[in-house]
């Protein structure tokens, strides 16, 4: 007597092997019937992946505002000093060898510069308004450009002319700073300040640029012609300027715009191959590169703390799978004597731990979010005047997952070898 | 040709400083559609002998094909293979998943082993608990159901992949009189209605006389092989008279 089940049942479609489908199934239901143990599972991930995520955005967060802060300094700024030169076989440094003339030749005939100017500094002036007076951290002559150089906009009246500058105009714009100080509630505008016993009129105001990475108050400053600073203020009779400040079009043409500049000031002072140069060119990406390296430090070392953090996590999954393959070595002598092949029971207990992690590293990710942009806020709360930006990569958090994962695959494999190699017999008979 | 041909099967433990011959030594040929009871005392071999049957355990001597197959040089894979499509296992304990409902556990077999998809799945599982009476309890956990139900879920999960081979240990040890007697009627019906070839291993006569033929075992070797249950119990209340302890 032929079955009539046996009959119809032959009827279905069948293939040879179990589809991951049905692993997964079955993995997902024993994860279901034991909430407890996938929630301690659960919690160990979350702390390891929170840990990285809020660690390495606060972390890049950190970078950011260093770079940013440099950035302040001046679009792609590139700094011509004078540098050696050579008197009847002695070697000076810092002998004034750059002009005025090499400033507007970089300007003109330079295409990766944007503009350039000429700065001359003075040595500690006090500046006089009424019966008020100030030492402002610089008093500098600067070219008609200054303001496109360092990327700089004034808040009010003008900045002066090319004729200013030929004339040695006895004029000045002001940072900030100044105001507070010198005009207390008198608008500044056309005002006289005295500087050496000179009488310069106020002409225009600068925005605040705030400080510097080095803590300078950067809108502490008076700008004047600096024919008008190297003639009226520090006497001198050379036509010499202390530094050449050029800015590149784009950080790209950074190296381009220093080559230039070098190319041409070659020719002008007629350096020759063997010579050396009486003036040198500073690239400021060398400085940002190594605040580059310095940032990237700090995140390898942040993220070395969170990744002992993620292996404490692993560590408590595997501890926990461990526990779970012993707690569940009958249920395993079951599914075997019903014909679960050890790659059957492999795989179960790693999609299993693999699922664990996933949901782990998702909460752990959200929560370390959250961590990094109340961190933030905090900061930017308890420190006024930084400004650190919130930084939350797809990329950190794209590896932070598929790191969950990987935990989950690392850790969880040993207990699943275990259980998948348990005897049926000595399984089924466990207590 | 027989289903099961045991030839000269042993299995030794090896325990270290000891060795325990579980079976010494076995020749049996068991066909397709036979309802047998393997008896014996404790410790005459009787679970390994099961074990050994069900491809849980190799034999560390000897032959056993299976359906023409040899099963003493399969691999593990090969074995887990054979016990989804060939057998089906009913426990004294149940051994079902315990917070997983009666259906979930009736379709695990179909999960291991033969592909169909989850609807298919579903729908045989039922039909296999309507089979065994157990029709309105699909979604109950074992332990909202009695043992004999229990039981039945087992029984159920054993033979919802079909094979041609049911296998109880002790399936009515841990029963009260009424429910063994339910369950064993259902092995009888599924025997005589649906071919399926039952062993059953026992301490219970009155399950073993339900059988049509008795296997009685005593320290690892078939000491009577019987029709005739009457025989078999002559064998099983043997006891070694004083001649016999003379060495």
């Amino acid at each position: 007597m032929v079955s009539t089940w046996a009959r119809r049942w032959s009827r279905e479609k069948k293939t040879k092997t179990m589809s991951l489908l049905d692993t997964i199934r079955i993995a997902l239901r024993a994860l279901v019937k034991n909430k407890m143990r996938a929630v301690l599972t659960i919690i160990g991930v979350v702390i390891g992946i929170a840990a990285v995520t809020t660690i390495v955005s606060i972390g890049q967060g950190a970078g950011q505002l260093v770079s940013g802060e440099f950035e302040a300094l001046g679009t792609n700024v590139v700094l011509v000093l004078p540098g050696q030169s050579k008197r009847g076989g002695v070697r000076q440094s810092g002998a004034p060898t750059l002009t005025a003339a090499d400033s507007q030749a970089i300007g003109d005939f330079c295409p990766a510069v944007l503009a350039s100017s000429p700065i001359v500094g003075t040595a500690g002036q006090q500046v006089i308004y009424g019966n008020e007076n100030w030492d402002p951290r610089e008093l500098q002559g600067v070219g008609a450009d200054y303001l496109v150089v360092r990327n700089w906009e004034l808040a009010a009246g003008g900045f002066f002319s090319a004729d200013d500058i030929e004339s040695n105009g006895k004029v000045c714009v002001i940072g900030q700073t100044l105001i507070p100080k010198l005009f207390r509630t008198v608008n500044p505008l056309d005002e006289l300040i005295r500087v050496n016993n000179v009488p310069f009129r106020v002409i225009g105001i600068l925005q605040k640029k705030g400080a510097n990475m080095v803590g300078d108050d950067q809108d502490d400053v008076v700008l004047m012609p600096h024919t008008t600073v190297r003639k009226r203020i520090n006497g001198s009779p050379l036509d010499h300027v202390h530094a050449i400040m050029v800015s590149a079009r784009s950080t790209e043409q950074m190296a381009k715009a220093t080559k230039q500049v070098q190319t041409l000031l070659f020719e002008r002072h007629k350096v020759g191959p063997t010579d050396e140069a009486d003036f040198s060119v500073q690239d400021t990406t060398e400085i940002a590169a190594t605040l580059g390296i310095i940032t990237g430090t700090l995140t390898l070392m942040l993220s070395a703390i969170a990744g002992i953090s993620l292996i404490v996590g692993g560590v408590g999954i595997m501890n926990i799978m461990l526990v779970s393959v012993t707690e569940r070595t009958r249920e395993i002598g079951i599914r075997m004597a019903i014909g679960a092949r050890g790659k059957d029971i492999l795989r179960q207990f790693l999609i299993e731990s693999i699922v664990l992690s996933c949901i782990g590293g998702a909460i752990g990710l959200a929560l370390g979010t959250a961590a990094s942009i109340g961190t933030t806020y905090l900061i930017n709360a308890y420190k006024p005047g930084t400004d650190w930006p919130m930084v939350v990569s797809l990329p950190a958090a794209l590896v932070a997952m598929a790191f969950a994962a990987a935990v989950g695959v690392f850790f969880g494999y040993y207990p699943a070898l275990r259980a998948s190699r348990l005897d049926p017999i000595d399984a089924l008979r466990y207590e | 040709m027989a289903l099961i041909e045991l030839n000269d099967v042993r299995r030794v433990y090896d325990l270290g400083e000891v060795q325990v011959h579980a079976l010494r030594t076995v020749t049996l040929n068991i066909a397709l559609g036979e309802y047998i009871a393997l008896i014996g005392a404790s410790g005459s071999g009787k679970s390994t002998l099961m074990n050994t049957l069900g491809c849980l355990d190799r034999p560390t001597h000897g032959n056993y094909r299976l359906d023409g197959e040899e099963v003493v040089t399969m691999t593990r894979d090969e074995r887990a293979k054979i016990r989804n499509r060939q057998l089906g296992f009913v426990f004294q304990n149940f051994n079902l998943l315990n917070r997983t409902s009666a259906v979930e556990n009736v379709e695990l077999p179909l999960m291991y082993g033969t592909k169909i998809n989850a609807k298919q799945r579903r729908d045989r599982a039922m039909e296999m608990l309507s089979k065994v009476g157990l029709g309105d309890r699909f979604h109950h956990h074992p332990s909202q159901l009695s043992g004999g139900q229990q039981q039945r879920v087992a029984i159920a999960r054993a033979l919802v992949n079909r094979p041609s081979i049911l296998m109880g240990d002790e399936p009515t040890g841990n029963l009260d009189s009424k429910t063994a007697r339910e369950v064993i009627e259902l092995f009888r019906e599924l025997n005589e209605e649906q071919q399926i070839t039952v062993i059953l291993v026992t301490h219970d006569q009155n399950v073993a006389r339900n059988a049509q033929r008795t296997i009685v075992l005593r320290d690892g070797e078939v000491v009577e092989d019987t029709d005739d249950f009457s025989k078999a119990k002559e064998a099983l209340e043997y006891t070694p008279t004083d001649l016999d302890l003379v060495p």
